[in-house]
């Protein structure tokens, strides 16, 4: 976990707790509540999915829950907007390819 | 859909919780009213709770404090006044009756009230360029969120289109975040936000690329680099003057659109008038829609700042209380007060544009 900020002139973060999660069947570690982009960010993930149409890598956009870019799979649930779901242990989240499941 | 909150409960529901709505719901619990605040965030406070810079403004509208610290103070105060808040909750439709249906929990709920303030604020514009969605290309608030709220560096190197106040002051915070600014890209042939600013930025050695624009991305599935090219007077690309500039995020600042979406559900007139930021609802000097019993404010109403969105959540604040329990004289003072600083506010060089765009609407009206 390496990209987080640590010492910041205005700032401090308060985080969760430690959590194991799974991306792409791999795990990872992050912070209990915090969004789950921000979590894979940290860990250096920038491609939440694929584009319907011509596949092409999608990372998100807004960060704010408005405009849909960071759709991925979560614990088999297509469509889950990642900036603003908060990571739980255990979560497996997947890339999304095109339209998400429900 | 599971009844959360009845009219017999609620006199007036606040949707948002930034600097608009806040005010809002403060001033109509000051006035009596039963308030109830849903807003999408685990925390309320809206644009602020990521702007780590001191605001400008009067001294009565937190000059000088912290964005994050101005959330605080209003957030506070709500929840001292028993303001009900909801959090984590979003609005996803305006329904017949009168309904907001409420996502929250993967739930989705009813709430009925008197009376709406809405106050949803803004999203970030797109721009369209070879390779705009590559994992990279963010909003420039969308970094500002990850590394202000959320603790994570963003990225090592960044370029930002765009040199208003949000695409001088994002840039600076990512030099304190101990990320690298390579180049800021404007259009036009000046900075377009306020000077203190673009000189905090210049000082710290960043280049501001003037009559350029962004043409493409460049990576393969994430940004590798940013080729900016200058325009000519019609803002077309000249060509040769191409230059490819190493980075991992493109920042996108060129502006904002207001969220009307619950605004066209409900029927409200909407305006396209691009100085207030494009398609805005109409209101009147009340703050009130179309519809009577729904009022507007903030970055909705007109893409400004969070001093007059303070203000205008004020008004709608008062004049929905007045439209409830009839003219009164604190109603009145609370508004007129308000609408007197706002004035006072737009008679700012700055604000020529958002003036104008307030104009051309009465012009409408009157035609
Ligand atoms: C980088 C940056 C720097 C800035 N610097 C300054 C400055 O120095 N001085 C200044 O005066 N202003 C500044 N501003 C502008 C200021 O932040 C905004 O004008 C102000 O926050 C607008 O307030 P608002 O309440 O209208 O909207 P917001 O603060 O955007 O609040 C709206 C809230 O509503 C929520 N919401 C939206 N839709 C829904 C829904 N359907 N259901 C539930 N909740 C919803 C949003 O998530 C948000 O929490 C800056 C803005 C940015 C981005």
């Amino acid at each position: 976990m390496s990209d987080y900020i640590v010492d910041h002139p205005i700032l401090k973060f308060e985080r969760g707790k430690k959590v194991k999660f799974f991306f792409e069947g791999r795990e990872i570690e992050g912070y209990e509540d915090q969004p789950i982009a921000a979590a894979l960010h940290a860990a250096g993930i920038r491609v939440l999915s694929y584009s319907e149409k011509l596949g092409r890598p999608r990372g998100f956009f807004c960060a704010v829950g408005k405009c849909s870019s960071c759709l991925m799979e979560v614990d088999g649930r297509g469509n889950v907007m990642v900036c603003m779901e908060p990571l739980r242990e255990g979560m497996q989240v997947r890339r999304q390819k095109g339209r998400g499941k429900v | 859909m599971k009844h959360l909150f009845s009219q017999n409960d609620i006199d007036i529901c606040v949707v948002g919780g930034g600097p608009a709505g806040l005010e809002a719901a403060i001033v109509a619990a000051e006035l009596g009213a039963k308030v109830l605040i849903i807003d999408d965030n685990p925390v309320l406070g809206g644009q602020l709770i990521k702007q780590t810079h001191k605001f400008f403004g009067s001294k009565a509208h937190y000059c000088g404090v912290r964005g994050i610290d101005i959330a605080r103070v209003l957030a506070g105060k709500a929840i001292e006044l028993g303001i009900s808040v909801m959090n984590n909750a979003t609005v996803v439709g305006y329904y017949d009756d009168d309904i907001l249906g409420v996502l929250h929990d993967d739930t989705l709920s009813a709430v009925k009230a008197k009376r709406y303030v809405i106050a949803t604020g803004a999203s970030e514009n797109m721009l369209a360029f070879d390779n705009a969605d590559l994992p990279g290309v963010y909003g420039a608030g969308a970094v500002q969120t990850m590394m202000n709220v959320f603790g994570v560096v963003p990225g090592k190197r960044a370029v930002a289109i765009g040199s208003g106040n949000i695409g001088l002051i994002v840039p600076y915070q990512l030099l304190q975040a101990g990320v690298e600014v390579a180049a800021i890209v404007e259009i036009m042939d000046r900075v377009g936000g306020y000077y203190v600013h673009a000189a905090k930025i210049k000082r710290c050695g960043v280049p501001i690329y003037l009559k350029h624009t962004i043409v493409a991305a460049q990576g393969k599935d994430r940004v590798e680099a940013a080729v900016i090219s200058k325009v000519g007077p019609d803002y077309s690309c000249l060509l040769g003057t191409e230059m490819t500039i190493a980075c991992d995020i493109i920042l996108i600042a060129i502006g904002l659109s207001p969220l009307c979406d619950l605004l066209y559900h409900a029927g409200c007139r909407i305006d396209y008038i691009p100085e207030l930021g494009g398609n805005v609802p109409y209101h009147d000097e009340n703050m009130m829609t179309s519809r009577p019993n729904i009022y507007v404010c903030g970055d909705l109403a007109c893409i400004e700042e969070a001093s007059t969105a303070m203000l205008e959540g004020r008004i709608a604040g008062a004049r929905a209380c007045e439209s409830l329990f009839g003219k009164g004289s604190e109603e009145d003072a609370v508004a007129d007060e308000a609408a007197h600083e706002l004035e006072v506010i737009r008679q700012s060089p700055f604000e020529a544009r958002i003036v104008s765009g307030k104009k051309q609407r009465e012009r409408d009206i009157i035609r």
